[in-house]
């Protein structure tokens, strides 16, 4: 199998799909003349033209509401943010006009369209573009949300998202781009509501996405060598949500701790526990635990960045607390 | 540069049916808007209501300019374009009715009327968050090469929002066949808009844009007819979009909720402005013209009450959505 990295991987969907359809082109700042500003769109202006590979004004609400319009007149958009910051001056049209359109249309208008860019914190890149959205987006009735977190999930995942007739958020990783992993060739497609295993374990389960499935995957390894067999459940899709794969880990392992980029008030994870709450109380052993980022503005000092980033460590010690093997 | 501040010289010659089809239409969406307004008072309609009264010559001449597949855009006050544009009163009033019979299905209202298959892309809520939206489907036009135009209805209020520049920016760089049509009837709710735009001439917005752009007489639905003609042409053969300020006058509240003149307009003011009743102006010219008599405009007036009167009887017997519809259409297949 090919490897790739997370970056060819979002390249090759996006080139698979706008060969296969020829409704599909690309929109947004940098994508074409400039190859996109972290590089997913590299080769698509030349092999397809500026027709689909449109280079935008710095107007991300504007060029959001053109998809919307033209995802109504029949085309496919996909939608490029530079990254997910700024696509909080796109929020009237990704809520109000593609979340609903379908609805308020008394089930007339379609809205295939999907919006993407890399979301969260990179590195010292301060508060106004470090900032990790899925709780906000994942709250929209008429929205589905994708975070991948390996090349094969980003591109199996964004041509699901292409092919879809919903509006759907894709959630990327500055971070995550140059990662380099096995990518089936051709027709690859990872269904969008469906959680993946990435690590089998029987003590504790880790739920995670994006961001923090490697970092979920380093705390198993150092829990592996403290006894403690830890399973790594990336959630892959935030709405619709993977109940079932929850659900399942959950009652094998007994414990849980939610792992994720964004803020810890009224985030993914209390979803997540709240869940489990309702559906799984009498299989847990332990309160379910959450680790989330420090709840402040990004600081751009890189000690204070990591201390406030969800870490491996936090994710152990989490972990040993839902084990009750912290002493306490 | 090609944008001007311009009267219209080349009027086309108009024709006695296309005069007559137009007060036809105006007097639905007068006696439409007035049934809306008692129903409103009745409880048969909730939520909010905005009447086009006053305004009826924007609609009914921009419209009279398109093809039937042409696409219309519209912002929440809408139920004048949605009627022209051809979804049948019945449909229009029992969506205000909420009823599942209403064109969408009883689950948009008066606000978001929509008729995809005669090319009504809806009634938007947001003040010029939909003006994108009819940029992009000028877009999928060209995209998909057809010569289908776009027009794009929106308040004067909306000039101060920014996804109106944006998206007159974008429509000038990509040429994009869309009609920009301003509806300026000087209020934004009871917002005077030389109180909140430094420039009050809209028209000169397109400068910045290096866009075509007239200023039109909305209480006239032949120079609006004219003026959208040559813009639909621009549009249709060369794919140049145009932005018309319109100058009309909405002779009602903004809402149902806001008093006829209120304080911030006066009761002479709105006076002043009946007396340039669109529809009082063409039956009176066609009467002068010997097009009809007095007889006729009754006969014809009669027979639109009678038509709305219709629609609301549709309206009142209409079922409600089964409740099943609530989780219907969040998600497509």
């Amino acid at each position: 199998m090919p490897t790739l990295t997370y970056r060819d991987a979002l390249n090759q969907a996006l080139r698979e799909e706008m060969q296969r359809d020829p409704t599909v082109f690309l929109m947004g700042e940098e994508v074409g003349v400039y190859q996109g500003a972290y590089k997913v769109s590299r080769g698509l202006l030349e092999e397809f033209g500026p027709k689909r590979v449109v280079d935008t004004p710095i107007a991300e609400l504007g060029f959001a509401g053109i998809g919307v319009g033209a995802a109504m007149g029949g085309l496919r958009p996909v939608i490029e943010f530079m990254t997910w910051n700024f696509a909080l001056l796109a929020l009237d049209q990704i809520v109000n006009s593609a979340a609903k359109m379908l609805y308020m249309s008394g089930g007339q208008i379609r809205m295939p369209i999907v919006f993407r860019g890399p979301s969260g914190a990179a590195l010292q890149l301060a508060s106004q573009h470090s900032q990790a959205w899925e709780s906000w987006l994942a709250h929209i009735p008429g929205l589905k949300v994708v975070a991948p977190a390996t090349p094969a999930d980003a591109k199996g995942l964004l041509k699901s998202a292409i092919r879809d007739n919903n509006p759907v958020i894709v959630l990327e990783g500055e971070m995550l781009y140059n990662l380099k992993g096995d990518v089936p060739d051709g027709e690859h497609i990872v269904p969008i509501g469906q959680a993946e295993i990435k690590r089998e374990g029987n003590d504790v389960t880790l739920v995670c996405h994006s961001k923090t499935l490697p970092v979920a995957l380093k705390a198993a390894d150092q829990l592996a060598e403290q006894n403690v067999s830890a399973e790594v459940l990336d959630l892959r899709s935030l709405r619709p949500l993977d109940e079932a794969a929850i659900l399942r880990s959950v009652r094998k392992t007994n414990r849980a701790v939610v792992v994720e980029e964004g803020w810890p008030h009224v985030g993914i994870g209390a979803q997540v526990v709240d869940l489990i709450q309702r559906d799984a109380f009498d299989d847990l052993d332990a309160p379910v635990q959450r680790v989330t980022e420090a709840d402040v503005p990004m600081p751009y000092n890189k000690h204070l960045e990591r201390a406030a980033k969800a870490s491996p460590e936090k994710v152990v010690a989490a972990a040993r607390k839902v084990l009750y093997l912290n002493g306490d | 540069m090609t944008a001007t501040a311009r009267s219209p010289k080349d009027t086309a010659a108009p024709q006695t049916e296309l005069q007559l089809k137009m007060l036809r239409q105006m007097l639905l969406i007068r006696r439409f808007e007035e049934k809306a307004a008692e129903a409103y008072a009745l409880g048969k309609i909730g939520g909010f209501c905005h009447l086009y009264i006053g305004q009826e010559a924007v609609a009914v001449g921009a419209l009279a300019a398109l093809k039937d597949d042409d696409y219309v855009i519209c912002s929440y006050r809408e139920h004048g374009q949605a009627l022209i544009k051809g979804i049948s009163p019945n449909a229009v009033m029992a969506e205000l009715f909420g009823k599942a019979t209403g064109c969408s299905k009883g689950k948009g209202g008066s606000m978001h009327l929509f008729d995809a298959r005669k090319g009504f892309m809806g009634g938007h809520g947001i003040v010029g968050g939909h003006v994108p939206l009819g940029a992009g489907l000028g877009f999928a036009s060209k995209y998909q090469g057809t010569d289908k135009v776009t027009v794009c209805f929106f308040g004067e209020a909306a000039v101060n929002i920014g996804a109106f520049h944006e998206t007159l920016n974008m429509a000038s760089v990509w040429k994009l066949p869309v009609i920009f049509l301003c509806e300026n009837n000087r209020y934004g709710m009871g917002t005077a808009f030389e109180r909140v735009a430094a420039v009050t001439d809209i028209v000169e917005h397109a400068c910045s844009y290096d866009m075509a752009a007239e200023l039109v007489d909305g209480m006239n639905a032949l120079t609006v007819y004219d003026a959208t003609r040559r813009a639909v042409e621009r549009a249709r053969k060369n794919s140049h979009p145009t932005l018309l300020e319109v100058r009309t006058y909405r002779f009602m509240g903004h809402s149902m909720s806001d008093p006829l003149h209120g304080v911030y307009r006066t009761k002479d003011e709105v006076e002043e402005q009946k007396a340039r009743d669109p529809i009082t102006h063409l039956a009176q010219k066609l009467k002068e013209d010997g097009v009809m008599d007095q007889a006729a405009l009754d006969a014809m007036d009669a027979e639109i009450r009678a038509e709305v009167e219709e629609a609301v009887k549709f309206a009142d017997e209409s079922p409600d959505p089964d409740p099943e519809e609530l989780y219907r259409d969040v998600l497509a297949d």
